[in-house]
């Protein structure tokens, strides 16, 4: 129970021993370690939301285990993909059917906010129709990034702050140039001649 | 081969070809809107030709020229192996009166076809079955891939949330993400939107 800052252990012994802690503070704690996720998935990005709940990057491990494929039973919402017009409704529906406490994730810079298709047919980020927790933005964003993502909603779960978030670049290629892609290339060694 | 075609064509409707044409050894025949059913049933049933394959039926949109759009057809032929491409112009400058007969009778795929092509384009095809919208939703007005419809004027289904600010929501920085009045209402007053 590491994340449970004001518990305080009074007592320890042989099997005996017992902790104080907040009724809010365990709450949230228990809520960021079942993340029950709705997965909405209606573009490219489901391949690599399929990479990151397969056993190579397991989101799993992060208590976002089960998929629940009833709005009524989840409590995250991954929205992964390009919303277009035609399918708001149906994500508006599907959002007010979930019980609260629920949150949002936007898998991608399509449902972050519509990258390049910017057109009559895309929804320019799903926040101009539901309200969105996190942002990982990314085309598609790595896996890393989403697991990074999840745990910054599993923080804001803890800390119950409900302002959205996004998920910044663990490298920022502007703020150190010898990581850009471009150096990273150079600096490889070239490929011997065939 | 399909030069061979071509004569045969000019040959058998010698009124009706408009203009004729090869790009990179595809052949392109430009025919009356009137004739332009006849000429495919030619094309299917004649045995020089035997095209058994609607490949693509697809429309153009010119703003500048009078008559405004072309039609444009490819066909193939399984058993003889090759390909030709056929046009018709209709409509006037205005977008009106483009009108043009069906294929749906002489090939199946061509009803999916024309229905996208009335959707997005505006051509209507005379003696189509169920000619609906297929890719926008029925609430949709105008046609998108016209000249004259502005890309960005999107007709949503839901009411965009309101937000205080219009410029950007708060997670994202002023390089991110992307501003709440990129995208315009159609219809609407620029007050209006959000």
């Amino acid at each position: 129970m590491g994340e449970l800052t004001s518990t305080h252990v009074l007592e320890t012994g042989e099997g005996h021993g017992f902790a104080t802690t907040k009724a809010g503070a365990l709450l949230a704690w228990a809520q960021k370690y079942s993340l029950f996720m709705y997965p909405y998935v209606t573009a490219c990005c489901g391949m690599e939301f399929m990479s990151v709940s397969s056993p190579r990057y397991d989101f799993s491990r992060f208590g976002s285990e089960a998929p629940r494929f009833s709005p009524r039973q989840s409590d995250l919402l991954w929205v992964v993909g390009t919303i277009v017009q035609r399918q708001a409704p149906i994500l508006r529906r599907i959002y007010e059917q979930m019980a609260e406490p629920k949150w949002v994730l936007a898998f991608g810079t399509c449902a972050s906010c519509g990258g390049f298709y910017d057109n009559y047919a895309t929804v320019a980020g799903i926040d101009k129709i539901i309200p969105c927790d996190i942002y990982v933005p990314g085309c598609p964003p790595r896996p890393e990034a989403v697991l990074d993502g999840l745990m910054l909603l599993q923080d804001k779960i803890q800390s119950g702050d409900r302002r959205p978030a996004i998920v910044k670049p663990r490298i920022d290629p502007v703020a150190d140039p010898n990581q850009g892609l471009v150096q990273l290339r150079r600096s490889r060694p070239s490929r011997p001649p065939v | 081969m399909a030069k061979a075609l071509v004569e045969l064509l000019k040959k058998q409707f010698a009124s009706a070809i408009v203009q004729t044409h090869s790009q990179c050894g595809d052949e392109t025949v430009v025919v009356n809107a009137d004739s332009w059913k006849e000429v495919a049933r030619f094309l299917r049933d004649h045995q020089q030709a035997s095209m058994d394959m609607l490949t693509d039926l697809t429309a153009v949109d010119f703003p500048d020229r009078d008559p405004r759009f072309e039609v444009v057809a490819h066909f193939y032929s399984l058993s003889r192996g090759h390909r030709l491409r056929l046009k018709a112009r209709v409509g006037d400058s205005e977008g009106e009166n483009a009108e043009i007969d069906t294929l749906t009778d002489l090939w199946g795929s061509a009803n999916w076809m024309e229905r996208e092509c009335w959707d997005l384009v505006g051509v209507k095809f005379k003696g189509h079955p169920d000619l609906r919208r297929i890719l926008l939703y029925p609430e949709f007005e105008g046609h998108p891939l016209r000249k004259d419809y502005n890309a960005q004027d999107i007709q949503p289904l839901v009411p965009y949330r309101e937000v205080p600010n219009t410029e950007k929501l708060p997670p994202f920085g002023p390089d991110e993400g992307m501003p709440f009045g990129r995208q315009t209402h159609a219809g609407f007053d620029s007050d209006e939107v959000n």
